[in-house]
């Protein structure tokens, strides 16, 4: 047993092998926005930006900072050439492609892969 | 103490007030017992401002200083008593009242009078000057039984004063002796171009006209006979035809004195006598009068400095200044007329737009040694760098005073390019470098500039300088201040909207793709959001709005630090069915949410998840609660007093006012959140001053305050109009309102927008009162469709399926939050704190 911390909530160890669990149809998410997704038990915060060329972006929705899951809820858009979402508590941008933090070099949140597939949703750890 | 040294001041004008702060400030006050000799009724005030007189302010607006603070401080200050001699033999002071007053120390700061040519009849009643609140108490009451008013002198306080007799509603007439207005600083070019502005605001112009004589009028008070043989009727004759050096006791006394008068000093500022200085208006250096009161607050240091056994000297001051004479705005700087020998000069005159602009540079082209601007003086601050730091001039002097035509960057003086000992602000002796320190401290908002260092809170002339300062600094920090709203658009908010409702513009994307770059961000989507629904005021959770809306507004609700959401339903004017206040206590119940009575007159239920919004809006919804939009940049509450239908005391009913407002505005997205107060009666219970928007009932109606705030930065409103009936006071609210939110920046509260505001209180009535700018209709059109089209956005939220899908936590699950734990404190719930939370098996 031990406690539910930041560090465990934020699992870093990769799954053996790429493995897609579908999560929803592709209609079920708002265009240039964010939604929360449960993979397994990690909370994922998923970004639909259709006309981006990945469209789909997967990222934890734990936000080390504020140390709450709220990433989801934040606004998307980028700074320079980097794809972020701004924290909604406080505003700190985190990359959408790598989960780095642009403001606490130190932070990094987990990223995950994201694709769509017959109009559906899926997310791999 | 018995050994201090006696130090006496003469005069409590601007300047000899600043040399008692300054004292005060550096310590070296303690080590004199002080004597303050102030022969007006009152204590040193601002007299660069005392034409605001006339716009409002009372004399305890233009108050430098309290009697207190010269208990406090120890020093006497006799009030009202002018000094009528001094006996440099026997080092006393004898005052008017017969006293005697020794002095070891003594500072001449007897400032100047007004100039009054002696012609026969300058004497006669109703001939009156402008320099003191006195003689502006005068002005108004001579001008109540007058039609016709004619200021002598055409130079800036004449000016100055023309306007004062324009504004108490007089027939107004300017006589100037010379060929041209403003001669001093003004050229020809320059002064031709005033001159049809001030025509154009309906004064009459007379120049080259030399008055001889006052005699009774026919067919008014006076009658001024002009040496060409000409005449004007007048009721009163203000006389602003310059000012002499009060020097009446320093020439009794044999110091020595200039030729046409002023005492002169040296450069420690001491006179013939090295116990007795004379600084200000009073003192001559080097030949020169200075008729500004930022040198003389610089002579003012230089004596304290002094007198606290330090060095320090005064080598002349700058005379450039910058203006706005009758809403024209005039700037003269260095060298205007180009006296030095092989300077040349580039003129620009656009006779239709009335812009004149001349800068004059030296025989090589290198500096910039003066310049003139009239009807846009907005170059001001960066030619009067270039000027006093010496920068080399572009290669094109021109392009500073030419207009950018389209798409061509301005040729400005960024204040990166300005040495670190620059003068910004001249009035308080502050330097780029103090300010850059100020900012470092801390500092980053021009309020706090002012309060940290004074800078800009003398003449005023370097405000725009000190933000273009502020702003440039805070760039390089990496902070957010340029005007352009993000990189993604290179607009201030108040272009956007003009862009969005010129364009017709309803949604985001199509004013990225017309007008911007990149995907947007935070900065730019909710402004973007909060003007379309300024504009349209659709439904703000529709598909193509939602990722405009910061989370506050996506999910309709505040997010807490945890993740979870506060609900606050509208209770407009805080006031509260007994049914409907039940209802509250029950939902916040059956949620188990924490319940509080917020300072806004009503109540905030705290701890709702995400996913539960939808089910406790309902039950809210169906009991005829709407939202409070505590999450919105847009009205919060109208907070009112109980008003006359219970106090004792109220004089209307302010709460159903308060009622009525807040239904008539709610719903309103602006730049900034708007609160509203309203008071019964003087006694301010509703505390309506601190609001955005404060009224307060008179026996004769309402008055009205505008832009009044509480927060971090506290600001009273200011008093917009008094006595009105409430469809006058309505329609005076719809303006203000539509004009604040089509003209303010990206989260600007109204305070600091009407601080930002060019012409400040007196614009803005303009604007509203007199349709100035002839957009009353249309704002008030543009309300019309704001009230019109209001809708619960809780209520459109839980009838409509779409919306709901995305209140929930997973998209792909029914779970909520396992990260959000609670904790009970005081009866109710908390959120857990880290080492609170209870502990899971990890995978
Ligand atoms: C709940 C409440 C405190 C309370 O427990 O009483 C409150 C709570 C918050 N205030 Fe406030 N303010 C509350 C009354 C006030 C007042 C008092 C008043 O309105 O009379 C003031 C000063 C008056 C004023 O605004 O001029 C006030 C000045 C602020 C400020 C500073 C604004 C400024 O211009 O300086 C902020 C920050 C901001 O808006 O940028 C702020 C921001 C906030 C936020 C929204 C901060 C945030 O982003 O989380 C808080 C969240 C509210 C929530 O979750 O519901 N709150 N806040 C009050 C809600 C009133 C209501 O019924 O809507
Ligand atoms: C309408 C107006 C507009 C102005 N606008 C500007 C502007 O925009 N920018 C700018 O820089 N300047 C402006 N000025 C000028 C500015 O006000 C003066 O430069 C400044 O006030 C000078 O300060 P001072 O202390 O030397 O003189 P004052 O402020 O005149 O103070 C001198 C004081 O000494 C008192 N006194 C005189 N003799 C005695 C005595 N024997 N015993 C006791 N007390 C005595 C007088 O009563 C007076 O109160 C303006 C002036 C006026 C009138
Ligand atoms: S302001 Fe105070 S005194 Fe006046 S009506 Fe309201 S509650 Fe009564
Ligand atoms: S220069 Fe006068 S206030 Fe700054």
């Amino acid at each position: 047993m031990i406690r539910f911390t930041k560090e465990n909530n934020m699992p870093t160890s990769q799954p053996p092998t790429q493995q897609w669990v579908d999560i929803c149809a592709i209609d079920d998410l708002t265009p240039e926005a964010g939604c929360g997704a449960l993979l397994g038990d990690e909370q994922v915060a998923l970004f639909y930006l259709p006309n981006q060329p990945e469209q789909l972006f997967a990222i934890s929705n734990y936000d080390p900072l504020g140390e709450a899951n709220v990433l989801a809820r934040g606004i998307v858009g980028n700074i320079g050439e980097q794809l972020v979402v701004a924290s909604p508590l406080y505003k700190q941008h985190f990359d959408l492609r790598t989960g780095a933090c642009l403001e606490e070099a130190e932070v990094t949140v987990r990223c995950y892969s994201a694709r769509i597939e017959a109009g559906r949703v899926e997310l791999s750890g | 103490m018995a050994n201090k040294q006696k130090l006496v001041v003469i005069g409590n004008g601007m300047v000899g007030h600043n040399l008692i702060e300054k004292l005060v400030d550096s310590g070296a006050a303690q080590n004199y017992e002080i004597t303050v000799f102030c022969e007006e009724s009152r204590l040193a005030y601002d007299r660069v401002h005392l034409s605001e007189f006339f716009a409002g302010k009372s004399a305890d607006d233009l108050a430098l200083t309290t009697g207190e603070f010269y208990q406090q401080q120890g020093i006497r200050v006799l009030v009202g008593c002018a000094a009528t001699a001094i006996n440099r033999e026997q080092k006393t002071i004898v005052a008017e009242a017969g006293e005697e007053v020794a002095y070891d120390l003594l500072v001449l700061a007897t400032g100047s009078y007004p100039f009054v040519p002696p012609m026969p009849g300058h004497d006669r009643a109703r001939c009156l000057v402008y320099r003191t609140i006195d003689d502006l108490e005068a002005l108004t009451e001579a001008a109540k039984n007058s039609k016709v008013g004619a200021v002598v002198g055409g130079g800036l306080l004449g000016l100055e004063a023309a306007k004062a007799v324009k504004d108490l509603g007089l027939e107004t007439h300017v006589i100037e002796f010379a060929p041209r207005l403003m001669a001093v600083q003004v050229d020809d070019g320059g002064s031709a171009i005033l001159r049809s502005k001030i025509e154009a605001l309906g004064v009459q112009v007379h120049t080259g006209k030399n008055t001889t004589e006052i005699v009774d009028g026919e067919s008014a008070f006076h009658r001024m006979n002009f040496a060409d043989g000409g005449h004007l009727e007048t009721d009163l004759v203000l006389f602003s035809a310059g000012i002499r050096p009060q020097d009446t006791l320093a020439r009794a006394c044999g110091l020595e004195l200039g030729e046409r008068g002023g005492i002169v000093i040296n450069n420690q500022c001491q006179t013939s006598d090295p116990a007795i200085y004379a600084i200000g208006e009073c003192a001559l250096w080097n030949g020169r009068i200075f008729g500004l009161v930022a040198p003389g607050y610089q002579m003012a240091g230089v004596a304290a400095a002094h007198l606290a056994g330090k060095s320090a000297q005064f080598t002349g001051a700058d005379m450039s200044t910058k203006l706005k004479l009758m809403g024209v705005d005039v700037a003269s700087i260095g060298d205007a007329h180009g006296n030095v020998e092989g300077s040349r000069s580039y003129v620009y005159s656009d006779e239709v737009a009335e812009v004149y602009k001349k800068v004059v540079v030296d025989e090589s082209g290198d500096k910039l040694l003066g310049a003139v601007l009239v009807g846009d003086a907005k170059e001001y601050g960066t030619l009067l760098q270039y000027m006093l730091n010496e920068i080399q001039l572009p290669e094109h002097p021109d392009d500073l005073i030419l207009p950018q035509r389209d798409g061509g960057a301005a040729v400005g003086l960024g204040p990166d390019m300005l040495p670190e000992t620059a003068m910004i602000c001249s009035c308080h002796d502050v330097t780029k470098g103090d300010i850059v320190t100020a900012i470092d401290d801390g500092a980053t908002d021009i309020g706090a500039l002012k309060s940290c260092t004074k800078a800009s809170t003398g003449c005023g002339g370097c405000a725009a300088l000190l933000k273009s300062l502020l702003d440039s600094e805070l760039d390089k920090r990496g902070l957010e201040v340029n005007t352009d709203i993000c990189e993604h658009f290179a607009y201030t908010r108040q272009d956007l909207y003009g862009l969005v409702r010129v364009g017709q513009l309803k949604t985001f994307a199509e004013l990225l793709e017309k007008h911007g770059t990149g995907t947007g961000c935070e900065l730019c989507k909710p402004a973007i959001g909060s003007i379309l629904a300024s504009c349209w005021n659709d439904y703000v959770l529709q598909k193509s709005l939602v990722g405009l809306q910061d989370t506050n507004d996506r999910y309709l609700a505040n997010m807490q630090k945890d993740g979870t959401y506060s609900v606050v339903p509208r209770v407009p004017g805080g006031e509260i069915t007994p049914d409907k206040l039940i209802v509250l206590g029950q939902v916040a119940k059956e949620f188990d949410l924490y319940t509080k009575i917020t300072g806004g007159q009503r109540v905030d239920l705290f701890g709702a998840r995400m996913d539960q919004l939808p089910a406790i809006w309902s039950k809210l919804i169906d009991a005829g609660f709407e939202t409070g939009h505590a999450y919105g940049k847009s009205l919060r509450t109208v907070k009112s007093c109980v008003g006359s239908t219970w106090c004792r005391y109220g004089v209307d009913d302010s709460a159903g006012l308060a009622v009525e407002l807040e239904h008539r505005y709610k719903g309103l997205r602006s730049p900034h959140k708007i609160k509203f107060g309203v008071s019964g009666c003087t006694r301010e219970c509703a505390e309506a001053q601190s609001k955005d928007i404060g009224i307060i009932a008179t026996e004769k109606g309402w008055n009205l305050y505008v832009c009044g705030n509480g927060g971090m930065r506290p600001r009273h409103g200011d008093l917009f109009a008094t006595d009105l009936d409430k469809a006058t006071l309505i329609e005076y609210i719809d303006r203000v309102l539509m004009f604040y939110v089509s003209s303010a920046d990206k989260l600007q509260r109204t305070s600091v927008w009407m601080e930002n505001l060019e012409g400040g209180l007196d614009y803005l009535r303009s604007v509203v009162i007199d349709d100035r700018l002839g957009i009353n209709a249309e704002l008030e059109q543009q309300m019309g469709l704001v009230i019109d089209s209001y809708a619960c956005e809780w209520k459109a939220a839980v009838e409509d399926p779409e919306s709901l899908k995305r209140f929930r936590h997973f998209v792909n699950s029914d779970k909520g939050d396992s990260n959000v734990v609670f904790v009970r404190e005081r009866e109710q719930i908390r959120p857990a704190l880290e080492e609170e939370k209870p502990v899971t098996e990890s995978a």
